[in-house]
């Protein structure tokens, strides 16, 4: 099963066009989610050029790429700002964010599900639940 | 097998140990995060002239890449190497002291020249350090040239340790010691065309400087240049008339001298903040080259503002500093 699953990220990471698509999309992503007011307070005081550095790592991941991280980094990361109020509305803020990036770099609507799917398997760990 | 000098020390590697594994392996203390290139944590400096592989270098910006910088925990060395942290000053250079005046009121001009041949760039910085030991950091406000002279630009503080010295002790013919140049705040070959964004408060000035006689002098950049020095009141600005005459003989470069206190001659200068003028100026930044020196609240701030603004984190280039 892993092995099926495996494959179909491959070529879901090719499809998008791999790393080059991911640095086109990393400088668009975190800009939208700077500018968005309802979670752009969670970035405040951040280093930007380390924070750009894990969203790459993170759009990598969702775009079906090599991971370099597990939930227990992803719960460790966050908890911080869980006690800070982070909840589910501020997790869809982002894929909202994440799907309006693929959208103005032409992606298509089936490719973005997926993208989005696996996002959404972050979920739980990164809200601390 | 490679061999790794690191603190004076030389480590083998074993094959395929990435260069952050070997110096794990023998217990030394360096600093590290993700082992995947990504969080820049276990960032190296190599101080060989043979170029680092560059897929140790993923991520990099290009000044960084430049001088050698690389991530250890993805760097599979193909050569001997010798690394050191990225702030590692531990080589103090010798220098003389080879003039001294005031630019200003409150800003000291301090020329040194080096006993040996020195490698910088302009725009970065080094660490002086006076007989009784105390060290501060100050940009380089010149080019490399043959005479091996520094530059620097102090702002004298009523009680600064360092400043006061430099302000009341040094004479002309006294020695003081300097590092090596760091910092990745400065020119970058190539894309000649790019227009440059240039901000800087106080002496913050003194990179700048360095960086726009680099751009216009070493490597004739043609793209435009928009230089705002910024201060609360006239007298923190200073290099005013030098400034205006380099934008007379150089039709791409452009100087707008902003004063954000009252009473100012709104004729000579902006009334406002330069990072504020600066960004409502140029609302539309992608495609440009940022610089941004000064405090560090103005510099975190303008830097984000700048990449709301369309510029890319890999164009702006920060040096942050109390002043």
């Amino acid at each position: 099963m892993s092995e099926i699953l495996n494959t179909a990220n491959a070529t879901l990471f090719e499809q998008l066009g791999g790393e080059g698509a991911v640095n086109a999309a990393v400088d668009i992503f975190y800009r939208k989610v700077l500018a968005d007011q309802r979670i752009n307070h969670f970035f405040d005081g951040v280093d930007m050029d380390k924070q750009a550095a894990k969203q790459k790592a993170f759009l990598t991941m969702a775009f079906g790429g090599p991971a370099n991280y597990s939930g227990k980094d992803m719960r460790e990361g966050h908890a911080k700002l869980v006690q800070m109020g982070l909840n589910d509305s501020h997790f869809d803020a982002v894929i909202e964010n994440l799907a309006a990036t693929l959208s103005e770099l032409g992606v298509s609507a089936e490719l973005i599900g997926q993208v989005a799917a696996i996002a959404q398997t972050t979920r739980a760990d990164v809200l601390g639940k | 097998m490679t061999r790794i000098k690191f603190d004076d020390q030389f480590f083998e590697t074993e094959p395929s140990e990435t260069v952050l594994q070997t110096l794990l392996r023998h217990n030394m203390q360096v600093p590290y995060g993700c082992r995947a290139g990504v969080c820049q944590s276990c960032l190296m400096r190599c101080l060989d002239e043979t170029p680092v592989p560059a897929t140790s270098q993923m991520g990099l910006k290009a000044s960084q890449q430049k001088e050698n910088y690389f991530l250890p925990c993805i760097c599979l060395s193909e050569n001997d190497m010798s690394v050191i942290l990225p702030h590692a000053d531990d080589v103090w250079l010798d220098g003389q002291v080879v003039d001294k005046y005031a630019l200003s009121s409150n800003v000291m001009l301090l020329k040194i020249q080096s006993k040996e041949p020195l490698a910088f760039f302009a725009g970065q910085f080094v660490n002086l350090r006076n007989k009784a030991g105390v060290t501060r950091s100050y940009s380089i406000a010149t080019i490399p040239n043959a005479s091996h002279t520094l530059i620097f630009h102090i702002r004298i503080l009523p009680h600064g340790q360092f400043s006061r010295w430099v302000a009341d002790e040094v004479a002309i013919g006294m020695s003081l010691n300097f590092s090596q140049a760091q910092g990745s705040c400065h020119y970058i070959e190539g894309k000649s065309e790019q227009p440059l964004l240039l901000i800087g408060t106080g002496t913050g000035l003194a990179p700048l400087y360095g960086i726009i006689r680099d751009a216009l002098e070493n490597h004739h950049h043609s793209g435009e240049i928009h230089l705002f020095h910024g201060s609360r009141d006239a007298t923190g600005l200073y290099f005013e008339s030098k400034l205006h005459d380099m934008a007379k003989n150089h039709t791409n470069f452009h100087y707008t001298p902003c004063v954000s206190g009252e009473n100012s001659d709104q004729t000579i200068y902006m009334k406002g903040r330069a990072n504020q003028i600066a960004l409502e100026k140029f609302s539309q930044l992608n495609g440009w080259r940022v610089y941004l020196c000064g405090q560090p609240d103005m510099v975190l701030q303008t830097k984000k503002m700048a990449y709301l603004q369309g510029a890319s984190l890999k164009d702006i280039y920060a040096d942050a500093f109390l002043s």
